[in-house]
């Protein structure tokens, strides 16, 4: 599925010569279609809205899917997954960490007609992403000026050393720029400009209904030449998923991003020619099952007792029958997609093994009394009905080894409440983000001295004097060579410590009409910009 | 005029109710786990702590619930249903947007399932136990036994991706916005799917009850008494058994007013609809209380006028209630 059906069609094309005769009677459809095509609609699936559009506020995909084609980031990721300037032109560090210096694009507007300057990039970073956008105020939490020499440089000061390539692998989602003279008055979070965005990017917001659509057009002006190739983008709401694999279909829908359709249906468009449905240009946003485990519990603060639940359950069973090509085995919190920071599989793993789960809970104490050791409460994330089919199959694999497992369904914010808030769980399951680096929102499911209540963080009533400063000295680490080994260090004590298990890795599905060109082309395209995006006839 | 003083103290005594139900929902409402920021962090895949702890005070969660109740309840009493945190904008106009298309899809298919039930009760009940009655009643019970989001998808499988008829979903065509005459009908032909999976489940119900309330008086001594003056067929079922076999149909319209919108939520989530149901789907789930409560006031008052609406036209066509009251 990750091959792209197209380039097999034209490779195809040109080796076979009976193809090539073929093509003699209708040869428009086998070339034309390497000539960008100006123009036409292209209408995007818009699962679950949000609250407001503005990227810089809030780092979601939800946001991005239309935020980030209206406004601009200062660095997005190539092809490679390197980091690429696009507000930006270049950048340097000192070689003490502790000063970024960006050397902004000249010539850019807004949509609005105002110059893009450095004084908005330093509006931004104090008032936005330091203060309110998730995961920025982490990042940012040692920024303690920005400042403009001119209006293309923007010199970021940090109290403590910030890696450069923290930085910059952190910056593609976390580093969104907005118009300080729109924002500069009144409370940014109630700013109007948030359901009406104002950017530098290649299209220009037109019309939001609410629970409907969102339109947004060509931006003439937009600095890169030739682009944007689209004429309009419309995103429609669509909240039940079936409806939208009809919509498909139908048509009506060119784009449906981040495993928006149903597994089943998802299986079944990547078997339809009118369709590619594949896990390319999603590598960015990789995600990890997880099971988290609250140490409150005496049971589950034995280590053997986490080790023997892991043992327990046969994952490579559970993908190959439940989730397809969609999912693989998992390694532990940093996934093999992370090319910068993947220590490899040689970490402490957990291989099904009935016997020894078995062993290792007898070992425990816990003895099988009328076939049940102890039962323990669930609590699934209600975010994908993956997640719904690993629970059932967490309490029928643990029910064979004498766990009895009750599962407890809530929706998304009771879920948070009761797991990271109230406590109130025995195992919890959801999802781990990897945002391409694990100082972003990995480390945190692990660094002790978390507030209580903060989502997807360590809650597990678990602490670990070396697993902190691993991670403490890894944050800081401005040499890229040793912070890769200080992050082998760190998977290889949690593994062993395992106070989560993230056993299966899996990338969001795209699913897109096999009309479409230059889609799925960077790590982190459903967020991209979209500006090379064209559709053929 | 008995009538509507007997329908006026009714709604009077509705209002009690009204605060009651409000006041319910939204200690209810408490029980469940999380508020609205734990709702957003869910949407925006996380922040720290000190996020959160702003935002609750953004939302004006950081007062005690009852002070919340009595901010909520004060500004009700003055006709302010209050601000809402999905939307950002107050909860009347997020409502008044979304109210047309639920009101236009409700009023289309109860008026679609009222006529056909109506129509094909009397059809069944003529012919009773011969095959026009086996066949609607069969076909009624296919309808009701089934669910109406699987009626929802096969349509739009049918008469969108096949036959491409109709369009899939949404309430207007958003690629080229038509005026006057042909935007109503673009907006009609979007309803269609929508009003038909609708109302067949209402249809199966309105048919069963009209066959049997047929029955039912074509059996009374006045049918009989209409038949021996020696009226001919037509004249007694539409001027004696129809007029007063529509009581327990009239009943039901009222009835099924506020089921209708709760209905609805299937039904605008797979056709994409923009109506309440989904309005109030979202904000339980986004624990957007302001929204909520709003909702159930609006729907209250829905449910409210409709059975006014009722008891006039009961006493319209059974003049007897009028003459009681």
């Amino acid at each position: 599925m990750d091959l792209s059906r197209l380039e097999i069609n034209r490779r195809t094309a040109l080796l076979t010569s009976a193809a090539i005769a073929a093509n003699v009677i209708n040869p428009m459809r086998a070339f034309a279609q390497e000539t960008p095509r100006k123009g036409g609609v292209f209408n995007v699936h818009y699962g679950a809205e949000q609250r407001q559009l503005n990227p810089s506020i809030q780092a979601s995909t939800g946001v991005y899917i239309i935020g980030g084609k209206i406004q601009e980031n200062l660095v997005d990721l190539d092809a490679s997954g390197q980091p690429v300037g696009v507000l930006a032109e270049s950048w340097e560090a000192t070689p003490d960490g502790k000063t970024v210096t960006f050397k902004l694009r000249k010539g850019i507007t807004w949509h609005d007609g105002k110059p893009f300057t450095s004084e908005d990039v330093a509006f931004t970073a104090m008032n936005m992403w330091k203060k309110i956008l998730n995961y920025g105020s982490t990042l940012q939490l040692f920024l303690t000026a920005v400042d403009t020499p001119d209006p293309q440089t923007a010199i970021f000061r940090y109290e403590r050393p910030m890696p450069l390539n923290l930085l910059l692998r952190a910056l593609p989602d976390l580093g969104y720029v907005s118009a300080k003279h729109l924002y500069e008055s009144g409370d940014i979070r109630q700013n109007p400009t948030n359901l009406a965005p104002v950017g530098t990017g290649p299209f220009k917001f037109v019309k939001y209904e609410r629970g409907q659509y969102i339109i947004a057009d060509r931006n003439p002006d937009y600095w890169r030449p030739n682009a944007p190739y689209l004429d309009r983008i419309v995103w429609k709401v669509i909240t039940d998923r079936a409806a939208a694999a009809a919509q498909m279909e139908a048509g009506e829908l060119h784009y449906s991003p981040f495993s928006g359709l149903t597994i089943s249906d998802m299986a079944r468009l990547g078997k339809d020619k009118r369709f590619i449905v594949s896990t390319k240009g999603n590598e960015g946003n990789a995600r990890t099952n997880t099971i988290e485990f609250n140490f409150r519990r005496k049971e589950l603060a034995d280590i053997r007792v986490r080790r023997a639940i892991a043992h327990a359950i046969n994952v490579p069973f559970f993908i190959e029958n439940f989730l397809g090509d969609f999912a693989k085995l998992g390694t532990g919190p940093i996934p093999s997609t992370s090319t910068d920071f993947y220590p490899g599989p040689n970490t402490p793993q957990y291989p099904y093994d009935k016997a020894k789960a078995i062993a290792l809970l007898d070992e425990a104490g816990f003895k099988a009394s009328g076939g049940n050791r102890f039962s323990l409460k669930l609590l699934p994330a209600p975010w994908g009905e993956d997640i719904s089919l690993w629970s059932t199959f967490i309490q029928q694999s643990l029910g064979e080894v004498g766990i009895q497992v009750d599962i407890v369904r809530n929706d998304g914010g009771g879920f948070l409440k009761q797991v990271y808030d109230d406590h109130a769980f025995d195992l919890a399951t959801g999802w781990h983000q990897y945002r391409n680096d694990p100082a972003v929102s990995t480390t945190v499911w692990y660094r002790s001295g978390q507030p209580k209540g903060a989502p997807w963080t360590n809650q597990w009533g678990w602490e670990d004097k070396t697993v902190d400063k691993t991670i403490d000295d890894a944050a800081t680490e401005v040499d890229p060579a040793k912070r890769k080994a200080l992050y082998a260090d760190f998977v290889k004590e949690v593994n062993t410590e395992l106070p989560v298990w993230m056993p299966i890795e899996q990338i969001f599905v795209t699913v897109i009409t096999a009309k479409a060109r230059n889609h799925s082309n960077t790590p982190r395209w459903g967020s991209a910009s979209w500006h090379d995006l064209w559709l053929s006839a | 005029m008995r009538i509507l003083s007997l329908a006026g103290r009714r709604l009077a005594a509705s209002i009690p109710t009204l605060f009651l139900i409000l006041i319910g929902v939204f200690l209810l409402l408490q029980l469940a786990p999380g508020d609205t920021v734990d709702a957003l962090m869910a949407q925006m895949g996380g922040g720290d702590a000190a996020t959160a702890e702003a935002l609750r005070k953004f939302y004006g969660l950081d007062l005690s619930v009852p002070a919340q109740l009595g901010n909520y309840l004060w500004h009700l009493v003055r006709l302010d249903l209050g601000f809402s945190s999905i939307y950002g904008k107050p909860v009347a106009t997020v409502i008044l947007e979304r109210l047309p298309p639920t009101i236009l899809l409700m009023t289309a298919s109860l008026s679609f399932a009222f006529f056909f039930g109506l129509v094909f009760g009397v059809i069944a009940s003529r012919g009773v136990n011969r095959w026009p009655d086996t066949m609607i009643s069969t076909l009624g019970l296919i309808f009701y036994a089934t669910p109406s989001f699987w009626f929802g998808l096969m349509a739009i499988v049918v008469f969108s991706v096949y036959l491409q008829w109709l369009p899939p979903g949404g309430f207007e065509d958003i690629g080229n916005v038509q005026t006057g005459i042909w935007h109503v009908l673009d907006i009609a032909a979007h309803l269609v799917l929508p009003t038909l999976t609708l109302g067949l489940i209402f249809l199966a119900i309105y048919l069963r009850i009209m066959r049997a309330s047929m029955l039912e008086v074509l059996n009374l001594d006045f049918v009989r008494t209409a038949r021996a003056k020696g009226l001919d067929e037509t004249h007694v079922i539409t001027r004696h058994v129809l007029r007063n076999a529509l009581l327990p149909m009239v009943t039901l319209i009222g009835l099924q007013a506020g089921t209708m919108l709760g209905g609805s939520v299937v039904v605008e989530s797979v056709f994409s609809l923009p109506g309440l149901g989904r309005l109030a789907y979202e904000s339980v789930v986004q624990r957007d209380l302001n929204t909520l409560l709003g909702i159930v006031f609006v729907s209250a008052l829905l449910v409210i006028s409709v059975n006014f609406v009722v008891d006039l036209l009961y006493a319209r066509l059974d003049p007897r209630i009028a003459a009681e009251g």
